[in-house]
C-alpha cells in the first residue's frame, strides 16, 4: 500500500497560484466573493501564502505554497468527535461530510490551518456553475461542514479504475493531485513515500528538505526542499 | 410531624402569589429568550456564517458563554457539596437559591454547545460514532453526567419541601396542589426518611465533588488540548477550575442579594451569609491572582516566539483593554472593596460580585480569542480579527434571560430557602438542626 507524499521545491516555485486555480476547479470550492474573502471566509484547499521575514530594506519574501500536509500524526483527527475526520490505509486524511457535526475543533487544533469551514450554503455564478466537476467524490458541501484537501482523491481512484479497465497493473505513477499535474515551475513532486526508490522519498531525504512545524509531532507527509 | 421552622410562614410566602410584577418580568425575560430563539433560527437556515466568526477565529462568543455558563454552574455544587462534606452547617439557608443558579444555568451551558455547532441535528452522532480521544466527548460526558445528578441531587432535598407545600398550600390552584402531590412522592415526614435522606445526601455530595473539579477542567481540556499557543499549558484545567468557583460564588451573593430584597427574606437570608461568604471571595480572589501571575510569568519568562505573540497581544496590543479591564474587574475593584467596605454591606457586595462576573465572561473571552486570532501560521496568514455580530449577541443575551425566568418562575412555585434543612426540629435527628446564628460583624 503506498503511502502518498508531496515534496515542493521552493527554488522552482513562482508563486504563480495555478495550483489554487486547479485545485479549485477540480474540487468545486466555492468562490467566496470579495466581501467574505475579506473577512477571512475564503475557501482555498491550496494557498500560496507569502512568508515575510524581516524589516526594509532586508526582506526576505518567500512564497510557500500550502495544501494539507497530510500529517502521519494530525492534530484533527485525535479531536474530531465523531470519527468524521479519519486517515485511510493510504495515509490520506478525509473528511466524511455526511458526518461532521461543524464543532470545528479540527479547524481550532491544525497548526496549519488547512481546514475550512462552509459558512454558508456554497454558491457559483452562473458560468462557473456549468463547470462543476462532477466526480461524486467532490460534489458541493453543504453548509455546516468542515472541508480540506484531499489530495485529490477521485483522481486516485480514477487512475485505479483505469488501470484495471487496460488490465495492468496500478503503479504509483499513474496518480497525481491537479496542483502537481498544474504546477508551472515543475516545482511539485508526488508519489510514494515508501518506496526509497520513488522521487518524492528521494527528495524528501534531500539535505534541502524541511517539514512545517517539525517540532510539534505531527509528522507531516508534506516536504519542502528551502530555498537558495 | 413536620420540621419546625420559625420562617416558615417567611419562607413560604413567595410561593403564595404570582404577581402583576412577575407577568410582566416573565413576559419580558420570555421576549429575550424568544429573540435569541429566533436569532438561532435565523442561524440554522442561513448557516454561521450570519455570525462574526471567521478564520482563523472559529470559536467566539458561543463558546465563552459555554465555558462562563458552566462556570456559574459551579456555584451551587460548590456551596451544597464541597461546604456540607466539610460540615460548613453556616451554608443551610443558602444551599438551595445555589443549587437552583446550577441547575439553571447548566442547560445555557451545554445548549451554547449546540447553539455553536454547523449541524445542531446530527448530535446523536456523538453516541453512533463518538471517539472518546476527543476533548468534545469528554465535555459531552461530564456535562450531561452532571446536568443529571445536579437535578437528582436538587430534586431529593427539595422532596421534604414539597411535601410540606402540599400540606400547606391548600389554597393553591388545583393544578398546583397536583403537582406538589406527585414531586412529594408520598413524602410524610417520618424519621427514618430524613436519616435516610441525609444518608443519600452526603454519598452524593462526594462524587458532585468530584464531578464539579472534573467538569471545569475538561471544559478547559477543549483548549488545553491543542498545541496553540496560550491553550497549551498544564495549568488551564486548575485557572478554570478556581475561575469557576469564584464566578458561581459570586453569582451566589448577587441571587441571594435579591432573593432577600423582593421576597423579603431578610430574616432567613441573614447578613451572616454575605459575611462568610465575602471571606470565600477573598480567598478565591487570592487564589485567581495566583494563578494569573503563575501561568503568565511563566510564558513570559521563557519567551518562546509563538506565545509571546500571544502574550503581547493581551499586554499591550489590540486585546491590551479588554485584558487589564478584565484584571481590574475580577481583581482589582472587588478585592479592595470585599476587603474594606463588604462587611455588613450588602449592596457593596453584590456591587463587587457583578463586576466578578463580568470581568470572568471577559476572562473566558480573553483567554479564547487572543490565541486563535494569532495562529502558528501568524506569519504568513496575517492576523486575524472578530467582533461578535447581532445573532450572536440576541442569542448571549436570551441565555441569560433564559437562566433568569428559569430562576424567577421557580421561587414563585417551590421554597428558595430549604425549609427543612434550616429547621430548628427535624424529626430523626436527637439535636436540633445547627442554625448559625446571625451574625453580624463577625
Amino acid at each position: 500500500m503506498p503511502r502518498w507524499g508531496m515534496v515542493i521545491d521552493l527554488d522552482k516555485c513562482f508563486a504563480c497560484q495555478s495550483c489554487t486555480a486547479a485545485c479549485r476547479m477540480e474540487n468545486n470550492t466555492p468562490p467566496a466573493g470579495k466581501d467574505q474573502a475579506g473577512m477571512g471566509r475564503a475557501i482555498l484547499w491550496n494557498e500560496v501564502l507569502p512568508f515575510v521575514e524581516g524589516e526594509y530594506p532586508n526582506v526576505k519574501a518567500t512564497m510557500l505554497p500550502r495544501p494539507c500536509m497530510h500529517c502521519d500524526n494530525p492534530a484533527c483527527i485525535k479531536v474530531c468527535p465523531v470519527q468524521a475526520t479519519y486517515k485511510n490505509e493510504e495515509g490520506l486524511v478525509l473528511v466524511d461530510y455526511d458526518r461532521c457535526i461543524g464543532c470545528r475543533m479540527c479547524t481550532v487544533a491544525c497548526p496549519y490551518a488547512v481546514r475550512y469551514f462552509n459558512w454558508f450554503a456554497p454558491e457559483w455564478p452562473e458560468d462557473l456553475k456549468a463547470h462543476l466537476n462532477p466526480e461524486p467524490e467532490v460534489q458541493p458541501r453543504p453548509k455546516g461542514v468542515v472541508e480540506k484537501c484531499t489530495f485529490c482523491v477521485q483522481r486516485l481512484r480514477k487512475a485505479r479504475e483505469t488501470a484495471e479497465a487496460e488490465g495492468r497493473t496500478f503503479q504509483a505513477t499513474d496518480y497525481v493531485p491537479a496542483c502537481v499535474q498544474t504546477c508551472t515551475g515543475h516545482a511539485r513532486y508526488f508519489g510514494d513515500l515508501d518506496d526509497p526508490d520513488s522521487l518524492v522519498s528521494k527528495l524528501a531525504h534531500s539535505p534541502r528538505a524541511f517539514r512545517m512545524f517539525e517540532e510539534l509531532g505531527t509528522q507531516p507527509k508534506v516536504f519542502y526542499l528551502k530555498q537558495g | 410531624m413536620e420540621p419546625k421552622n420559625h420562617h416558615l410562614k417567611a419562607i413560604l410566602a413567595p410561593v403564595r402569589k404570582v404577581s402583576t410584577g412577575d407577568y410582566l418580568l416573565w413576559g419580558a425575560l420570555l421576549a429575550l429568550l424568544l429573540a435569541g430563539a429566533g436569532a438561532w433560527t435565523w442561524q440554522f437556515i442561513e448557516g454561521l456564517g450570519i455570525t462574526g466568526m471567521n478564520r482563523p477565529v472559529y470559536w467566539g462568543v458561543y463558546i465563552t458563554n459555554f465555558v462562563f455558563f458552566i462556570g456559574l454552574a459551579h456555584s451551587g455544587t460548590f456551596i451544597s457539596a464541597i461546604l456540607r462534606i466539610a460540615g460548613q452547617s453556616w451554608r443551610a439557608p443558602l444551599t438551595r437559591a445555589a443549587e437552583a443558579i446550577t441547575l439553571f444555568s447548566l442547560p445555557f451551558g451545554a445548549g451554547s454547545i449546540i447553539i455553536d455547532m454547523g449541524h445542531p441535528e446530527r448530535i446523536f452522532n456523538l453516541l453512533f460514532y463518538g471517539r472518546y480521544q476527543s476533548p468534545i466527548l469528554w465535555d459531552v460526558t461530564a456535562v450531561s453526567l452532571y446536568m443529571l445528578s445536579s437535578i437528582v441531587f436538587f430534586y431529593l432535598s427539595l422532596i421534604p419541601d414539597i411535601a410540606l407545600c402540599r400540606d400547606r398550600l391548600t389554597d393553591a390552584p388545583r393544578w398546583q396542589r397536583r403537582m406538589y402531590e406527585l414531586l412529594a412522592l408520598g413524602w410524610n415526614h417520618s424519621p427514618e426518611q430524613y436519616q435516610r435522606l441525609e444518608k443519600v445526601l452526603d454519598g452524593m455530595a462526594v462524587f458532585m465533588t468530584m464531578l464539579v473539579v472534573t467538569v471545569h477542567t475538561v471544559v478547559s481540556w477543549l483548549f488545553g488540548m491543542t498545541v496553540q499557543p496560550g491553550w497549551h499549558t498544564a495549568l488551564i484545567g486548575p485557572f478554570f477550575l478556581l475561575g469557576a468557583i469564584l464566578s458561581g460564588t459570586a453569582a451566589v451573593v448577587i441571587v441571594l442579594a435579591l432573593l432577600r430584597k423582593v421576597y423579603k427574606l431578610e430574616k432567613v437570608l441573614h447578613l451572616g451569609l454575605f459575611n462568610s461568604l465575602r471571606k470565600l471571595l477573598i480567598t478565591f480572589v487570592l487564589g485567581w491572582l495566583y494563578m494569573m501571575i503563575a501561568e503568565h510569568l511563566t510564558i513570559g519568562y521563557s519567551s518562546m516566539t509563538e506565545e509571546m505573540v500571544v502574550l503581547t497581544d493581551k499586554f499591550s496590543g489590540t486585546y491590551a483593554t479588554i485584558f487589564w479591564g478584565m484584571a481590574a474587574l475580577v481583581f482589582g475593584i472587588p478585592l479592595l472593596v470585599f476587603l474594606f467596605k463588604g462587611r455588613n454591606n450588602v449592596g457593596w457586595m453584590v456591587f463587587a460580585c457583578v463586576l466578578v462576573n463580568l470581568g470572568m465572561w471577559l476572562e473566558r473571552y480573553i483567554v479564547i480569542i487572543p490565541t486563535e486570532v494569532s495562529p502558528r501560521m501568524l506569519t504568513v496568514m496575517g492576523q486575524g480579527s472578530y467582533l461578535p455580530a447581532l445573532p450572536e449577541i440576541l442569542i448571549t443575551v436570551a441565555c441569560f434571560a433564559g437562566m433568569a425566568l428559569l430562576y424567577a418562575v421557580f421561587t414563585r412555585f417551590f421554597p428558595i430557602v430549604p425549609i427543612w434543612e434550616t429547621a430548628q426540629e427535624l424529626p430523626g435527628h436527637a439535636h436540633a438542626a445547627q442554625v448559625s446564628p446571625a451574625v453580624t460583624g463577625d
